[in-house]
């Protein structure tokens, strides 16, 4: 870990699927993440992704690089453009701090429309276990 | 009361829930369990070896899902929250959205685990509008626990709003269609584009007209154009706007500017159409170009001309 590290992109195609599967993994029975027609009427072109998978997305982004001995200690996101059907978002990642074994990441998600997600997460990988780590796949 | 004292009245009633709880000894409905832990680490492609087999930990995102009263409700929702939103919801702010999620993970949750938590409304903002529509930003703070003790914070930010009303897509106008020039449309509705021809002299003619500027004959027959042309003369419209005019061409219901061109078809005549698929300011005289028909609405088929490119 070394302020600036940037993490590798991690390509995620924004299907219904994915939003849909999101919404209820997360218990999040809003209508605009899974009825289009309800989307529309609250002033949405479609569906759209929930905060919630954005969250878990992020999550998943920082542990698949810095490996399973990572630990997370806070996630704080923002959202701009929303995650629509036929989407595709790209997550970014950045080491801004490095405090011993825990490190400030600045992650940003963008989509054809712009901005889905900013944010930081801290996240903590143990010394010593960071040789073991079998993380590094995303892609 | 004038309307300055009534936005105040308003503004400092929606100030008053600060503080206020939003949630009082809330219960997880389930306690943090596998098959949910595995159903979230599908939807996200997490494979992470932490959230399975012995020894597991729930993905720490997952903080929120288990304080979610889902298809039942949120039975522990406080009546101070409940009340905050149907002010607003009276207020046409009918609609929300989560705009920010800040956790932060004081202990993992694993299997088994029972989470209680309790919630307070943070901040209520001032009037905002927004791309989605204008209203109020409610910031609440969940501390979710576990046999007493801290194991999250979760601060949670939605916008609740009255949805910006969408203008119906602006439509072309409709072309006038008389005993003239009937033929000619009949002709687009089958994706055609017809000359007529004088049959006295064999003069072609366009646009459509009951009798032959050459000879003045009134009889008539047509060709069928082969859709090759090129820009013989052209003009950018800048102003007025009309989105009806290049919508299909921008980002929805931009009104940029687009170009008008005399085109000039293989076969001699010049008709006044769009190019389409080349920026406005990329079309030139002598481009060439081919015949499209083009649906603009349910109702509305237009030939216009796809640039060709060099």
């Amino acid at each position: 870990m070394r302020v600036g590290e940037e993490l590798r992109p991690l390509e995620v195609p924004i299907t219904r699927t994915l939003i849909v599967a999101g919404a209820l993994a997360s218990r999040d029975y809003q209508d605009v993440h899974h009825d289009p027609e309800a989307a529309r009427a609250k002033g949405s072109p479609d569906v759209f992704m929930n905060i919630l998978t954005t969250n878990g997305l992020v999550g998943r982004y920082i542990t698949d690089h810095f490996g399973p001995t990572a630990v997370l200690r806070k996630v704080a996101i923002r959202l701009g453009a929303p995650n629509h059907p036929g989407d595709t978002m790209v997550l970014r990642g950045t080491v801004e701090t490095v405090d011993g074994d825990t490190a400030v990441v600045r992650v940003l998600g963008e989509n054809g429309r712009g901005r889905h997600v900013t944010g930081t997460v801290t996240v903590t990988v143990p010394e010593g276990e960071r040789d073991v780590r079998t993380g590094g796949g995303a892609g | 009361m004038d309307e300055v004292a009534v936005d105040d009245a308003w503004a400092a009633r929606l100030k008053a829930y600060e503080g206020r709880p939003a949630a009082v000894a809330g219960v997880g409905r389930d306690p943090v369990n596998a098959p949910m832990i595995r159903h979230w680490c599908e939807a996200m492609g997490d494979t992470n070896p932490a959230y399975t087999g012995p020894g597991a930990i729930a993905p720490p995102t997952m903080l929120q899902a288990w304080t979610m009263g889902g298809l039942g409700g949120h039975t522990s929702r406080a009546r101070a929250y409940e009340e905050l939103l149907a002010l607003l919801d009276e207020a046409g702010c009918t609609a929300v959205v989560a705009t920010d999620c800040e956790q932060e993970y004081v202990r993992p949750l694993r299997p088994g685990d029972e989470v209680a938590f309790d919630s307070v409304i943070e901040s209520v903002s001032e009037r905002k509008t927004t791309r989605l529509g204008t209203g109020y930003f409610v910031t609440t703070r969940t501390d979710v626990r576990v046999d007493g003790e801290l194991a999250g914070t979760h601060r949670f930010r939605i916008l609740k709003y009255a949805p910006a009303h969408r203008k119906p897509k602006e439509r072309r106008p409709r072309p006038v269609i008389n005993r003239d020039n009937a033929g000619f449309w009949d002709g687009v509705r089958e994706h055609r584009l017809l000359i007529q021809r004088c049959t006295a002299c064999a003069t072609l003619r366009f646009p459509w007209l009951p009798g032959c500027s050459t000879c003045g004959a009134p009889e008539w027959d047509t060709v069928e154009a082969s859709g090759e042309g090129t820009v013989f003369s052209y003009v950018v419209m800048h102003h007025p706007p009309f989105p009806a005019f290049t919508a299909s061409d921008h980002a929805a219901d931009a009104a940029g500017p687009y170009a008008v061109a005399l085109v000039e078809l293989a076969e001699g005549v010049r008709m006044v159409s769009n190019v389409v698929g080349v920026p406005y300011d990329k079309v030139r005289i002598g481009m060439p170009v081919r015949l499209e028909f083009r649906r603009y609405d349910e109702e509305l088929v237009l030939p216009v001309f796809q640039g060709v490119a060099a």
